[in-house]
């Protein structure tokens, strides 16, 4: 067995004369949560369409488990047990909480033993229960998702993806748009997420919110990798530092006495 | 033992102090039919008060006005159900004239057996349907724009292709053989698209004085027209479809976020061509009883139907950018429209008054159903 779950190695990717990814390579070990950093504009969001299966790699290999693999698609991701929950959550808020928990993959049953149906009273109880183990208390699985706070919604993403089965967790940037108390708990979630075992992929430009949940972080800059650090191996300033592109963060706080990022 | 006793039954979850309880009322207003079902019995409350005695309400008005609705109500359903999955089409009006140029001209002209033209103008139309989803999905162009073009071809088309084949543009008879008949002769035509059910509880509910009879003893009101089973069905199918299937789940999730229901996995193209292909079915099934109850075929059948079935799916309850509705909202939608077209002239307004009173019925339902959505639905004050 390897001791990546999954790999990326040197991959690039064009949009014909733009080069979105250039010679990246990623190491997710089995278990750990590992922090992808980059500011805008530095690849993450193509990286993670290459993970889960939207963009194929124009060069370089993907390897699960050690085994090179080519996902052509979403579902070929999803079935390989890489789970990516992006920015906009993929849910849909006009639906209730079993529905859009179950959405694409809804339990059926026979109604009077032929009819295939919709099996709404698992599809509930089961929504409720997992989000009860992610700290989420929801009135009942009829209510509808755009009712939620944006922490809950994020929190509902995960426990779905979790639920069924990921055994890599690709979360793109899952803080961007909360709080402070709500980035807390999707944090916590994060750090429940790898004590079952799975292994994470925390997409962020926030070094404050990666720092303390991270194992190892890679950064990103300009489609290109600067390396990949273990957790004891780098400072949180040299993150921010690393990730505006050395110098310029520097420059930059100088002109704003006493910030700090 | 006494441990036991004392702890008593597990703990009650904690309830969050934010979330209030929620009464039967609100539950009841936040259902996307409600709006239709009160204006519903709100348009029966008047008309009862202002046609009460003039006809509408005995068994020939009921089963007139009720026709006119069922006949909406059945591509309604269509109609419903596009909308939700987040599209609709323009379309429906010129398929109801086009698929009933594909039924009467092989029927008249190259003699072929009711039974197969009615397949073959589900066929045609169908077809059509998935071209006009398979255009909408491939380009990503908005329904409204490639179903408006479809709406002067198929139009056009039905025109053309009647004039071409026949010379005529309303085709009830070509030299011996009449429509009417050939489609009375055919016994699964007959059986599925003509005359009425229950004609024999009719007459009886005659004999017993309580309908009115003609001279003979028979019931004035034949029975139940066909049309009005269709309906029935088609809104019970299309309505536990949505509720308790997977294949609603995925309408509505396609419905709410396209993009969404593509990253969990669901066949976005496949769902939405396939209503597509539900709204020229539903078109054609009108078509098909309109010809037989009308004994001909005519270019220019279905005109404004279109706007007929997407005033209905609103009127519904649906959400003009999808994502969430009801069929059964639809058919009394359908069911306000039918009261409404044939009411009026129950009593002493004047007929154009009729579309006035659409188009504002059309507004205050958009506004009802928005308001209700936003407040009840997701909270918002």
């Amino acid at each position: 067995m390897s001791d990546y779950i999954l790999q990326l190695e040197d991959v690039s990717k064009f949009f014909g004369p733009v080069i979105a990814l250039s010679g990246v390579t990623l190491r997710l070990k089995r278990g750990e949560v590992h922090c992808l950093l980059g500011d805008n504009g530095a690849g993450k969001s193509t990286l993670i369409k290459t993970l889960a299966g939207v963009h194929m790699p124009d060069k370089g290999r993907y390897l699960l488990n050690g085994k090179e693999v080519s996902l052509r698609s979403p579902c070929d991701a999803l079935d390989a047990g890489v789970a990516t929950v992006y920015q906009d959550l993929a849910l849909v808020p006009l639906m209730s909480v079993g529905r859009n928990f179950f959405m694409g993959r809804e339990p059926v049953r026979r109604l009077l033993g032929v009819l295939p149906v919709m099996d709404h009273e698992t599809a509930n109880r089961i929504s409720v229960e997992k989000l009860a183990d992610m700290g989420i208390r929801v009135r009942d699985a009829e209510q509808v998702v755009g009712t939620m706070s944006g922490g809950e919604k994020q929190c509902l993403a995960i426990a779905r993806a979790i639920y069924f089965g990921a055994q890599v967790l690709i979360l793109d940037e899952p803080t961007a748009a909360l709080g402070v108390k709500q980035s807390a708990n999707v944090l916590r979630l994060i750090i429940k997420a790898r004590e079952r075992g799975i292994s994470v992929i925390f997409i962020t430009h926030n070094a404050n919110h990666a720092f303390p949940v991270g194992d190892s972080f890679t950064l990103l800059n300009r489609g290109q990798s600067m390396g990949t650090y273990a957790k004891g191996e780098i400072s949180k300033e040299d993150l921010l530092d690393m990730m505006a592109g050395g110098t310029e963060m520097s420059t930059l706080l100088d002109d704003l006495d006493g910030v700090t990022i | 033992m006494l441990d036991s006793s004392l702890a008593g039954p597990p703990a009650a979850t904690p309830i969050d102090e934010r979330v209030r309880g929620v009464g039967t009322v609100r539950k009841l207003l936040a259902r996307p039919e409600f709006g239709a079902i009160a204006g519903t019995l709100l348009i029966l409350a008047l008309f009862l008060m202002s046609a009460g005695d003039s006809g509408m309400f005995n068994a020939e008005g009921i089963i007139n006005w009720g026709t006119v609705a069922a006949y909406l109500g059945v591509i309604a359903v269509g109609a419903a159900l596009l909308m939700i999955a987040g599209e609709f089409d323009l379309s429906v009006g010129s398929m109801i004239g086009f698929a009933g140029m594909m039924m009467a001209i092989p029927i008249l002209e190259w003699g072929w057996s009711p039974m197969t033209a009615v397949l073959f103008a589900f066929a045609c139309a169908m077809m059509l349907g998935a071209l006009n989803g398979w255009i909408v999905v491939r380009t990503g162009l908005p329904s409204f724009i490639v179903t408006l073009a479809f709406f002067f071809i198929l139009r056009g088309l039905s025109l053309a292709i009647a004039v071409l084949l026949t010379g005529k543009t309303i085709l009830s008879s070509n030299g011996d053989v009449i429509l009417r008949e050939a489609m009375q002769a055919d016994p699964m035509v007959a059986l599925l698209f003509m005359g009425h059910v229950l004609t024999g509880l009719f007459d009886a509910c005659a004999s017993l004085g309580w309908m009115a009879a003609r001279d003979d003893g028979t019931a004035l009101a034949i029975g139940i027209p066909k049309v009005v089973v269709w309906w029935l069905v088609l809104t019970a199918v299309g309505a536990f479809t949505l509720a308790r299937t997977r294949f609603g789940n995925w309408i509505l999730a396609v419905g709410g976020d396209a993009n969404a229901a593509k990253n969990v996995g669901i066949p976005v193209s496949s769902v939405k061509i396939s209503l597509f292909m539900l709204t020229a079915f539903c078109a054609t099934l009108f078509a098909v009883l309109q010809v037989a109850d009308a004994g001909s075929a005519a270019a220019d059948r279905g005109l404004q139907k279109e706007f007929e079935a997407i005033i209905v799916a609103v009127i519904g309850g649906c959400l003009l950018r999808g994502g969430y509705g009801s069929v059964i909202g639809a058919a009394f939608g359908a069911l306000i429209f039918g009261m409404v077209q044939i009411g009026i002239g129950y009593t002493s307004i004047d007929n154009n008054w009729y579309r006035v009173f659409l188009g504002a019925m059309l507004l205050i339902a958009v506004i009802f159903n928005n308001y209700v959505r936003s407040r009840y639905s997701l909270g918002k004050s």
